[in-house]
């Protein structure tokens, strides 16, 4: 038998095969681009170009915060070839055994071995320069440098806020964050965040046969950093750095504002600590240390603390009375010690004196005149759920029981009993003036936070506006604040109520006045003390004050915990800040170092 | 007589050309898969591309002396170089140094030598001057099994080692025994067997719970299948066929039964409880059956991206960045294609598929043309383990195969693989060349 044609069997088989391998290499070439974005995706990396934060200025145009330059030190495990890990870890300062737990991380999901991992994050540029000429040595071994937040003033570190990487919860809130990412936690970081932040750049490259980086089709797909835009705080270093010596080994706080723009100029939290301390690798130690701390240097107590205002409500009780018509300024009220304490020698005061005086019996006749004035003349407690509810809505409009639109986070709003309030607290009409009556000099449930008082100051040397207290004035060098920073709130109270308030806080700061010890020759304080009371422990020190009288700069709200009367810390306090915010400094030398040196931290 | 013929020479140029174009773009291929940057130099003999030159040049030798040689030569000392590689199968697995797990090399310094590759030319020449001896007809079962014998020999030599991937290019044999005139119910039952081995897997590889039996291999399934198939050829012969054939098929039908289910048991069996779980996981790689490891998937995964990453261009030589980034390991040995696919595209692998076939095709060519016997059946070895290597080494790189570790002829790196191939394929050029003067 002839099997010569054979051969085409033998030659069929062949050329099936060959076919069925070219259509099996259209498949996986031509036909879908699936396997070539495979590889695409193993070779090709997308490096981060991470954008550099705004930096902030405060309003003189010294830097508050910019960045340093740190290095993440990453390992890309497909790389690493056996190398010297006696030498590695003695350079970079890691026990043997963690490396060995990082790299074996590095590998398992959902890390995988072509993606770079982090072995030692943010390393400071010393500490980088020692292992930078050793790095050939180590391959698969590479550094990408970031920038980490420093603060050269040390100041304000709850002003300003700190950042951090952004955690699990915040990424699924905010998909347009990315694991690795940096956001502002709080203070101005975290208000502004928006504008601080920049715009992560991306750029795709690929690695040659050479080891060298190229980018890929030309950069095209690349999006440049854009880095994040510079603040200009409302703050006065110098003043912040004063007001935080003055405060130092003191529990409480500054708030200082310039009144006609509501700009914050000092905004103090005692004990405060250096927020250079929440940066870098040590940020996780530091912290839980300060979240440890007793003295919660970590609450910020000029926006988050809510305390009863003390004698200061007065101020606002005055001018709400008065525009209520519920008083004149020429209304004399006994001063009753049977119904409610009171201290030095006075018996018929006119409003302006009863300030001066801090009569409590005056004020809370003041009270009674706006609460029970016999709307229903029937029911006493249908009355004064009435009478409340007109203060109520009174003195709201100067601020209280509200954040104010202000700009800084976490801002508590306080309490402003109304008679809901108490309808709930003791049951609709089980309540009446009586009841109630210490709101009438800023005690009981009333409860107000210090930038709220601050604000109140400048309502008054403004006599009659505030502007929402704000601690950014310029967004991007030569820009504007926001514009809600920009417009007048008007607080409903007329220009001339005010006159008596005023009248009555520059007699404060003078002879006979509870702060008169404070007076000085050039420059003319308006200013009220009030002594919180804390029982059993002791009162908390405060004071308000605007100044000069006219035309006014500064005003300013200061509390100190635990410290009694008003006019012995609070107040010095205040006209020290006075000194050196419009003379640059005191010539009251004795005072300012006894007041840097006192403790009171019992 | 010998004079005469070597002034005669008639050598087959278009295959010689053929023959350079491949090692010259498989070197290439090498250059660009092992590039080490540090020394780009191609005569750097320390790195894979400048070795692969010295054994370029030790071919270029190999060639001039096999030319130079009579043709008569081959037929005589057939028997010789057939024992001769025996020997040294038998030698390498005494003295022989292990490389992943198979007593495969011959260690010379830096270099290896695989007996296992060369054994195929004295295969190729004892089966050649065997079956081309006067009266051996291969319809007869004693030459059948002779012949089978020749071949086995070295192959249960390369099981001892044991390297898989030669030992299956043996197959071709079978093949160029078809061509002289086996059965060509080999080839069927061949294919036949590879199906059935392919399905017995994919569904043995799965668990089902039968009722009395609780869970058991879903294998039981497909040997249920068959039984119920055969049944149904049974009752389909007995209504339509003619009575006079319906003996004889019912014959066939039970004992193709027999032989299925029991080919479909021991495959299972043996996939389950003799292989090693590698290469167990490399078979289910190939059939995209599940494995515990992912590494397992690792090497069929990059050469198929390598492969796509090819596109229908290609990223240009030295442009590869799977290839240039050694993400398939060792890709200039059992995996240059995907360096070729990715560098090269889809108008390059199809030029090499193409290439390889013409060059199969002319060595069939060559074949048929010879006046001998034993030349002819020289060239069909020739092509065939040719094919063989072929069809195994690509349709591992794409998927199509199991990662079985054997060269791609001319291209991959090893001297062992380039020498034999060229010794191999430049005997039947010289045979070829005297075809003129051999006289039947």
């Amino acid at each position: 038998m002839n099997n010569d044609n054979r051969r085409y069997t033998f030659l069929f088989i062949v050329g099936t095969i060959c076919v069925i391998y070219i259509v099996r290499l259209f498949a996986l070439q031509v036909a879908t681009s699936e396997w070539k974005n495979k590889g695409s995706r193993l070779t090709e990396r997308e490096v981060v170009v991470y954008p550099s934060r705004g930096n902030i200025f405060d309003r003189n145009g010294k830097v508050l915060v910019t960045n340093q330059t740190v290095y993440d030190l990453m390992v890309l495990p497909k790389e690493v070839l056996p190398f010297d890990t006696l030498e590695f870890c003695k350079l970079v300062n890691l026990p043997y055994e963690e490396l060995k737990e990082i790299l074996k991380k590095s590998t398992t999901y959902p890390n995988v071995k072509y993606k770079p991992s982090p072995v030692i994050k943010q390393m400071l540029p010393e500490e980088y320069a020692l292992f930078a000429e050793r790095l050939y040595k180590f391959p698969g071994f590479f550094v990408q440098a970031r920038t980490l937040r420093t603060y050269p003033e040390s100041l304000g570190a709850l002003l300003l806020g700190d950042v951090g990487e952004v955690n699990k919860e915040i990424l699924e809130k905010h998909p347009d964050y990315r694991k690795g990412d940096y956001i502002g936690l709080n203070g101005i970081e975290k208000s502004y965040e928006k504008e601080l932040r920049g715009k992560r750049g991306i750029k795709y490259v690929y690695r040659d046969n050479l080891g060298v980086e190229h980018s890929v089709a030309n950069g095209q797909l690349d999006s440049a950093a854009q880095e994040g835009v510079d603040l200009y705080a409302t703050i006065d270093a110098e003043l912040q750095k004063y007001g935080e010596q003055l405060m130092q080994n003191k529990r409480g706080c500054i708030v200082a504002i310039e009144p006609s723009t509501g700009e914050i100029l000092a905004l103090v939290s005692a004990p405060t600590f250096d927020p250079n301390l929440l940066v870098g690798r040590a940020r996780g130690q530091n912290f839980s240390a300060l979240a440890r701390d007793p003295l919660k240097p970590l609450f910020n107590r000029a926006t988050q603390a809510q305390y009863r205002p003390g004698s200061i409500f007065k101020l606002a009780q005055s001018l709400t009375a008065l525009q209520l018509g519920s008083i004149t300024k020429d209304t004399r009220i006994a001063c009753n010690r049977g119904l409610i304490g009171c201290h030095g020698a006075h018996s018929m005061d006119d409003l302006e004196m009863a300030i001066v005086h801090s009569c409590n019996p005056y004020f809370r006749g003041v009270l009674q005149r706006v609460v029970e004035a016999n709307r229903d003349p029937n029911n006493r407690a249908k009355d004064a759920a009435i009478g409340l509810s007109i203060w109520n809505e009174q003195i709201r409009k100067l601020g209280f029981g509200s954040n104010l639109g202000s700009d800084l986070p976490g801002m508590k709003k306080g309490n402003v009993p109304s008679a809901e309030y108490y309808n709930k607290k003791y049951g609709v009409e089980a309540w009446n003036f009586s009841t109630i009556y210490s709101i009438a000099i800023g005690e009981g449930e009333m409860l107000i936070n210090p930038v709220q008082m601050c604000n109140l100051v400048c309502i008054i040397a403004n006599r009659g506006f505030y502007v929402p207290p704000h601690t950014v004035r310029q967004i991007g060098r030569g820009g504007s604040a926001r514009s809600e920073y920009v417009t007048r709130v008007d607080v409903g109270v007329k220009p001339e109520y005010f006159e008596t308030v005023v009248n009555a806080m520059e007699k404060v700061v003078g002879p006979g006045g509870t702060a008169n010890s404070i007076k000085l020759s050039d420059i003319v304080i308006c200013g009220k003390t009030g002594t919180v009371q804390n029982e059993p422990r002791e009162d908390h020190s405060v004071f308000v004050c605007f100044a000069p009288k006219e035309n006014p700069k500064i005003a300013l709200a200061v509390y100190v915990e635990y410290a009694g009367f008003g006019g012995t810390w609070a107040a010095p306090i205040s006209s020290l800040m006075i000194e050196k915010y419009l003379k640059g400094g005191t010539t009251n030398k004795g005072r300012e170092e006894l007041i840097m040196n006192a403790k009171i931290l019992n | 007589m010998a004079a005469s013929g070597k002034q005669n020479l008639q050598l087959d140029w278009g295959t010689i050309a053929l023959y350079g174009t491949l090692v010259l773009f498989g070197w290439l291929s090498i250059y660009s898969a092992a590039f080490n940057p540090l020394l780009p130099s191609p005569f750097t003999f320390s790195e894979e591309y400048g070795k692969q030159l010295v054994w370029i040049g030790a071919c270029v030798f190999l060639i001039v002396v096999i030319l130079y040689l009579d043709a008569e030569v081959f037929n005589k000392l057939a028997v010789y170089i057939y024992f001769f590689f025996v020997l040294l199968l038998m030698l390498v697995l005494v003295i022989g140094k292990e490389v992943n797990g198979a007593k495969a090399w011959f260690g010379i310094g830096d270099f290896g030598i695989q007996p296992s590759e060369f054994s195929k030319i004295g295969v190729g020449l004892f089966l050649s001057k065997f079956i081309s001896s006067s009266g051996m007809q291969l319809k007869n079962l004693r030459t059948r099994i002779q012949a089978f014998a020749i071949i086995g020999l070295p192959a249960f030599l390369i099981l001892l080692q044991p390297d898989v991937g030669s030992l299956l290019t043996f197959l071709a044999f079978i093949l160029v025994m078809y061509r002289e005139g086996m059965s060509g119910n080999v080839l069927i039952a061949g294919f036949a067997s590879v199906v059935i081995g392919t399905l017995s897997i994919v569904i043995g590889a799965g668990r089902t719970t039968y009722p009395y039996f609780g869970e058991l291999s879903s294998i039981w399934t497909f040997i249920i299948s068959l039984f119920g198939l055969s049944i149904l050829a049974l009752i389909f012969v007995r209504n339509f066929v003619v009575p006079r054939s319906r003996r004889m098929l019912y014959s066939v039908v039970v004992i193709s039964m027999v032989l299925a289910s029991s080919l479909a048991f021991s495959i299972n069996y043996i996939v389950d409880n003799v292989l090693e779980k590698h290469h167990k996981e490399r078979i289910y790689v190939m059939l995209s059956l599940p494995v515990e490891r992912q590494d397992a998937t690792y090497n069929s995964e990059m050469a198929k991206i390598t492969v796509g990453s090819g596109g229908f261009i290609g990223r240009g030589f030295h442009q590869g960045p799977m290839t240039q980034n050694n993400y398939v390991p060792e890709q200039w040995t059992d995996f240059i294609f995907s360096a070729v696919a990715e560098e090269w595209g889809f108008l390059g692998s199809v030029t090499v598929i193409l290439m390889f076939f013409t060059l199969i095709y002319r060595l069939v060519l060559l074949a048929e043309r010879q006046r001998s016997q034993f030349s002819r059946v020289y060239g069909y070895c020739v092509a065939a383990i040719i094919f063989m290597h072929l069809l195994i080494n690509i349709g591992m790189v794409l998927g199509l195969a199991p990662i079985i570790g054997i060269p791609l002829p001319f291209f991959s790196y090893g001297g062992s693989s380039l020498m034999a191939f060229t010794i191999l394929l430049f005997i039947m050029i010289r045979l070829d060349a005297e075809r003129l003067s051999v006289f039947r």
